[in-house]
């Protein structure tokens, strides 16, 4: 008798100190999901406020003022801004049409094979280089090259630039559009691509007029998320660009990306309107980044959910 | 008149399938182009200075027998720190999108996590700064292991969610019906049962932080000397090479371009290593 009442009990604080477990371990979880969310608000908020004091003393000017000179306290941003959109922008349409056509071949001519295979995990891989090495390389051997064609056309030869980061970041930017897209490819219904063969369509054809309109929205997010890659991309573009804050002539001018203006100046900026300005660089990227990527994200779920 | 019709339309399929394989297989040349080159300028590295620029110091300019030690030594430790920060947190983050599917933290959650996805990790530096080394009062490694942590986040909490989610009801069901609390059930149920998809994240996610850069440069921010502590600044693998390759001195081209071999090998063989996994373990995400 005795012993059955202490079993009894044992099992009765054993389930309680169960139930008690499984409550921490429901609030540790809850805890962690609230803390994701409270990292990113605090991400912003920490943007925001640090960049406080160069939005109070510059204002709206900041982004269209064209001179970025520390020294005598003056702080634009629009050449940073130009530099940014033109290496990301040359270096999309640099990359588009291999990365297209890589979705194709995998998604649409060769699904399957180890010659496919090889090529799909070798543009896996090329998102997995280290920036820094992608950067060290083109300095190596991107610019002397891009230096040459330089000469060929009688502009500055100075190797390091603009189009030479757009080079290399057209390179980086190749797997997120191809691999995306190969997905999207290969989701195309059967039916709809051997209707237009029964038609009488060629296979080119029936990428053009079937796959291509019917993968629109998917291809088109994996661009974005190209471009929100190609955007925020420091180290390598550090290494390439030149960094000199004068507006960028031409494409082949030597500038500067909102990125690498904030890896190379951010620590020794001493002045707190010099960081508050830099700071606010680092805002405008990451609100830039975050809504390409929730757009493209947007369009892929709706894509996979039709 | 309609058969040469016929006959272009053919050709131009003909020509477009074959721009499409010449275009795809061009993309193969970059890659290719790296390893080469990193691996002659690396064993070229290897050849003049033999193995020992593993384990030697850096040496003033101008000096041969230097090495990168230090730098090898802190990408090591910086690292183990960040994965001992960001595995724990990463899979109780998996284990809570899979699990509430439908509750509006979650949801909020899952965003948040896409958003830090796409975050720039220049942008993950600058918040690091004033997170880590500003209270700290300095720069130091731990604040860049702390950077790292959160640049690992997304990809092992995405892995472990997609992972489990995968898994189907019954075995939750099973354990349940079996009087296990849900702790348990968790931790020794379905937490095992989706190891290998876990793992693999865990490897991608490693791989992913042994080459960033961008926030280690006001984090760690780089130690010409052999140091362990983690309270002060440390040199590691990508900050040597970015120091080293940007400076005009060419005994210290050599040690980045060995120091890039070693980074690379690293990287690509986890990365090749998660996908010889993946396919035996049959993991999808």
């Amino acid at each position: 008798m005795t012993t059955e009442t202490a079993n009894e009990s044992n099992r009765i604080r054993r389930s309680h100190r169960h139930i008690f477990a499984e409550n921490v371990f429901r609030q540790a979880l809850f805890l962690v999901g609230l803390a994701l969310i409270v990292l990113i608000l605090g991400v912003m908020i920490t943007l925001a406020w640090q960049s406080i004091p160069s939005i109070k003393e510059i204002g709206l000017k900041y982004l269209w003022g064209k001179t970025w000179d520390p020294v005598s306290d003056v702080y634009g941003a629009f050449p940073f801004l130009l530099g940014t959109i033109l290496t990301s922008f040359t270096a999309l349409i640099l990359s588009i049409p291999f990365s297209f056509a890589v979705a194709v071949f995998l998604g649409e001519y060769y699904p399957a094979g180890w010659v496919s295979n090889l090529l799909k995990n070798t543009i896996e891989l090329i998102a997995a280089v280290p920036s820094v090495i992608y950067g060290f390389w083109g300095l190596a051997v991107l610019v002397p090259m891009v230096r040459g064609l330089e000469t060929a056309l009688g502009v500055n030869p100075v190797g390091m630039g603009i189009f030479t980061s757009a080079l290399i970041l057209a390179i980086m930017i190749i797997p997120y559009a191809a691999t995306l897209g190969r997905t999207m490819i290969q989701m195309v219904p059967s039916p709809l691509k051997e209707a237009a063969y029964s038609l009488g369509a060629t296979r080119w054809e029936v990428i053009k007029t079937v796959i291509f309109p019917y993968t629109k929205s998917g291809l088109f997010a994996g661009v974005l998320l190209s471009l929100g890659r190609a955007l925020g991309e420091t180290m390598a573009v550090t290494m390439v660009i030149g960094n000199t804050s004068i507006l960028p002539k031409n494409i082949f001018s030597p500038g500067n990306t909102m990125a690498s203006v904030i890896a190379n100046e951010f620590a020794e900026a001493d002045h707190p309107v010099y960081r508050a300005a830099l700071i606010e660089l680092g805002l405008v990227l990451f609100l830039v980044t975050v809504v390409i990527n929730m757009f493209g994200k947007h369009l892929i779920s709706r894509f996979t959910h039709e | 008149m309609v058969h040469s019709n016929i006959k272009f339309r053919l050709g131009k399929s003909i020509f477009f399938q074959v721009l499409t394989v010449l275009l795809a297989s061009a993309c193969v040349v970059p890659l290719v182009a790296i390893l080469l080159y990193i691996l002659g300028a690396g064993f070229n590295t290897i050849r003049t200075s033999g193995f020992s620029f593993l384990v030697n110091l850096p040496k003033p300019v101008g000096e041969t027998g230097g090495g990168i030690a230090n730098a090898l030594m802190g990408s090591i430790i910086i690292i183990l720190v960040a994965s001992i920060i960001a595995i724990p947190i990463g899979i109780l983050g998996g284990i809570f999108l899979s699990e509430n599917k439908k509750s509006k933290v979650a949801y909020w959650a899952g965003l948040c996590i896409d958003i830090l996805q796409g975050v720039p990790s220049i942008v993950i530096g600058i918040v690091a700064y004033f997170w880590f080394v500003k209270p700290m009062g300095g720069f130091s490694a731990l604040s860049g292991s702390l950077a790292l942590a959160i640049m690992m986040l997304p990809i092992v909490v995405r892995s472990t969610e997609e992972t489990l989610k995968l898994l189907p009801d019954s075995l939750r069901e099973a354990a349940f019906s079996l009087g296990m609390p849900f702790h348990r059930v968790i931790l020794k149920v379905i937490v095992p049962c989706g190891f290998s998809g876990i793992i693999s994240g865990v490897m991608l996610s490693v791989a992913r932080i042994a080459g960033e850069t961008a926030p280690l440069l006001f984090t760690a921010f780089g130690n010409p000397y052999l140091s362990t502590d983690v309270l002060r600044p440390m040199q590691s693998l990508p900050l040597l090479i970015f120091n080293y390759a940007t400076s005009p001195y060419n005994e210290w081209h050599d040690l980045a371009w060995g120091a890039s071999l070693i980074l690379l090998t690293f990287v690509l063989l986890l990365n090749i290593l998660t996908k010889i996994l993946t396919n035996k373990w049959k993991v999808q995400f």
